[in-house]
């Protein structure tokens, strides 16, 4: 096929030529769909004033920056506590994550699909009852309203993409090489500290990543068990956006999207072929 | 023996964390939704009904015409990126579809709350262009602007699982099919889609899953009446404290996904027999 469209006749070059119109039609159709509303958020991050029936802002300039990122801002609360939280999270994730993902691979487990089945269960119904009752219940033990709080309801949505990487991770890596270590002498725990860890990397490393956005973007567990008292940048979002303030809801959905974006443009270099292939086996 | 005890002692805590902050929970909306002053009964849904009938049909057809917009364009984008024959446009494509996939949802609700709105960029460019007078100008942010923001952040997902399954099928019923003179369409449709059914299914159950449960988005677009369940579970708790109607409310929900997530079973252990 290849060959074919290398050395086209002059008809079929014709042909083809014509066959951009409604191609590029399509395509810039679609670049504005996806990019248009993304521009509209850039317009509203640096626009001073904007109302209708004006296309474009009236003022531009970064007045409204500086406000939120001067130190009586709550916006450098906000993102302190989304990082703070984020982090911990992918710490408690993964520590629960790499022993459990370990066993799941390597390990003759009973009822081990039906164990990485009940990691999806977060995934698989909707999760809006049980946050609204963990809240209740977090409530009664002291915990709502706290960053431990947050941590562990994140933690629990954070498990399903740990788990299921980890497990598709130590998967990739050949056991050959553990039981190689293991033959010349080295001990269970340093075969998997120097052979198997570092091998299984970049896979743990992808689901870190994951684990981390996901905590960031997190909205509806921060909003029953965080709010108001632990502040979060998808809670700054909101609250001012309800507040018709769309310059900062703007600002903060761009510092949401930046390491989205940012994950996008990296995910195949940490998601190699050989551990996609291998989810949910 | 022991190894066996190792692994499970390693499974163990993360498999308590699941259990205890979301089964636990999960059961105690579950109960909860039947406690009434007094005892347990019925009570809850009585007033789930009376008060959100309107509600709950509205977000089932919300959700559902959003599943199959998302179906369409995926197998659309998933097709033209294996069958479609300029190696630029495939290219361009490929690059483009993409990006919406990882913005998380709450910045979906503020980016199309912004765009779509009475003066938001697109009636702008619309009145501009001539399309529409300013006085024609109306606001997006109801059910259609829900519609357009799960279909705008679901689609890439579902592209991307679909498009995976169509480039390992096999070539040689493609190319079969197109040697006899079949139009690209018609592979497309009785060749292509066919096979990966599953991987479609798996994409678009998930994303159905997703859009039941996102509260972002309808208290960002469309907080009014009608709005959907989540909306009205937040607002349940928030103004009322009313657990016992939101956990009502959540499980209606909860059965409405198992449905779907039945269907899905179904067909897995159909594939698996």
């Amino acid at each position: 096929m290849s060959l074919v469209s290398a050395s086209p006749g002059i008809g079929q070059r014709f042909r083809i030529d014509l066959w951009w119109l409604p191609r590029a039609l399509i395509l810039a159709l679609l670049a504005f769909v996806i990019f248009g509303p993304l521009l509209n958020l850039l317009l509203w991050t640096v626009a001073e004033r904007w109302y209708f029936p004006h296309v474009l802002p009236l003022d531009y300039g970064f007045s409204v920056w500086t406000r939120v990122f001067s130190p009586r801002g709550n916006a450098m609360d906000s993102l302190q506590n989304s990082i703070l939280v984020a982090v911990l999270t992918v710490i408690v994730s993964l520590a629960l994550a790499i022993p459990a993902g370990y066993a799941l691979a390597r390990l003759k487990l009973p009822l081990r699909s039906l164990i990485l089945l009940a990691f999806l269960i977060p995934q698989a119904f909707p999760n809006l009852p049980v946050y609204v009752n963990i809240a209740r219940l977090f409530y009664q033990i002291g915990l709502n309203g706290t960053i431990t709080g947050v941590v562990l309801v994140h933690a629990v949505h954070g498990l399903v993409y740990a788990v299921w990487i980890a497990t598709a991770a130590f998967s990739a890596v050949d056991p050959e090489l553990e039981q190689a270590a293991r033959s010349i002498g080295a001990g269970p725990l340093r075969a998997f500290r120097d052979v198997t860890l570092p091998l299984a990397m970049p896979g743990l490393m992808a689901s870190a990543i994951f684990v981390f956005l996901e905590s960031l973007d997190e909205f509806t567990g921060s909003y029953f068990v965080g709010a108001p008292d632990v502040n979060m940048l998808p809670l700054l979002l909101y609250s001012a956006g309800a507040g018709g303030n769309y310059q900062i809801a703007s600002i903060t959905a761009l510092l949401l999207l930046i390491p989205s974006i940012g994950f996008m443009l990296i995910v195949e270099r940490f998601l190699k072929a050989d551990v996609l292939s291998r989810v949910g086996h | 023996m022991s190894k066996r005890f190792l692994g499970l002692l390693l499974v163990l805590p993360a498999l308590a964390v699941i259990v205890l902050l979301f089964i636990v929970p999960l059961a105690a909306s579950v109960v909860g939704a039947f406690e009434v002053e007094g005892g347990h009964g019925f009570g809850n849904f009585v007033k789930s009904v009376e008060l959100y009938r309107g509600d709950t049909i509205f977000t089932v057809l919300i959700v559902s015409l959003s599943t199959l917009l998302i179906g369409l364009f995926s197998i659309a984008i998933g097709g033209y990126l294996t069958l479609g024959e300029n190696p630029r446009a495939v290219a361009i494509l490929r690059w483009l579809y993409r990006w919406p996939m990882f913005i998380p949802f709450i910045v979906v609700g503020q980016i199309l709350r912004t765009f779509l709105a009475k003066n938001g960029l697109m009636n702008n460019l619309l009145i501009s262009a001539g399309v529409i007078t300013p006085m024609q100008a109306t606001a997006f942010l109801d059910w259609r602007g829900i519609v357009i923001a799960f279909v705008w952040k679901q689609v890439p997902f579902v592209a991307l699982l679909v498009a995976g399954a169509m480039a390992s099928i096999d070539r040689g019923t493609i190319e079969a099919a197109r040697n006899l003179g079949a139009s690209r369409l018609r592979i497309l449709i009785e060749i292509v889609v066919p096979q990966v059914a599953t991987t479609l299914l798996v994409g678009l159950i998930l994303s159905f899953v997703t859009m039941m449960s996102v509260l972002s988005v309808p208290l960002m677009i469309n907080a009014q009446s009608p709005t959907m369940l989540t909306a009205d579970i937040a607002f349940r708790i928030n103004a009322y404290g009313d657990y016992g109607v939101a956990n009502a409310l959540g499980l209606i929900s909860l059965v409405i996904t198992s449905g779907v997530a039945w269907i899905y079973l179904r067909h897995t252990m159909k594939e698996r027999a």
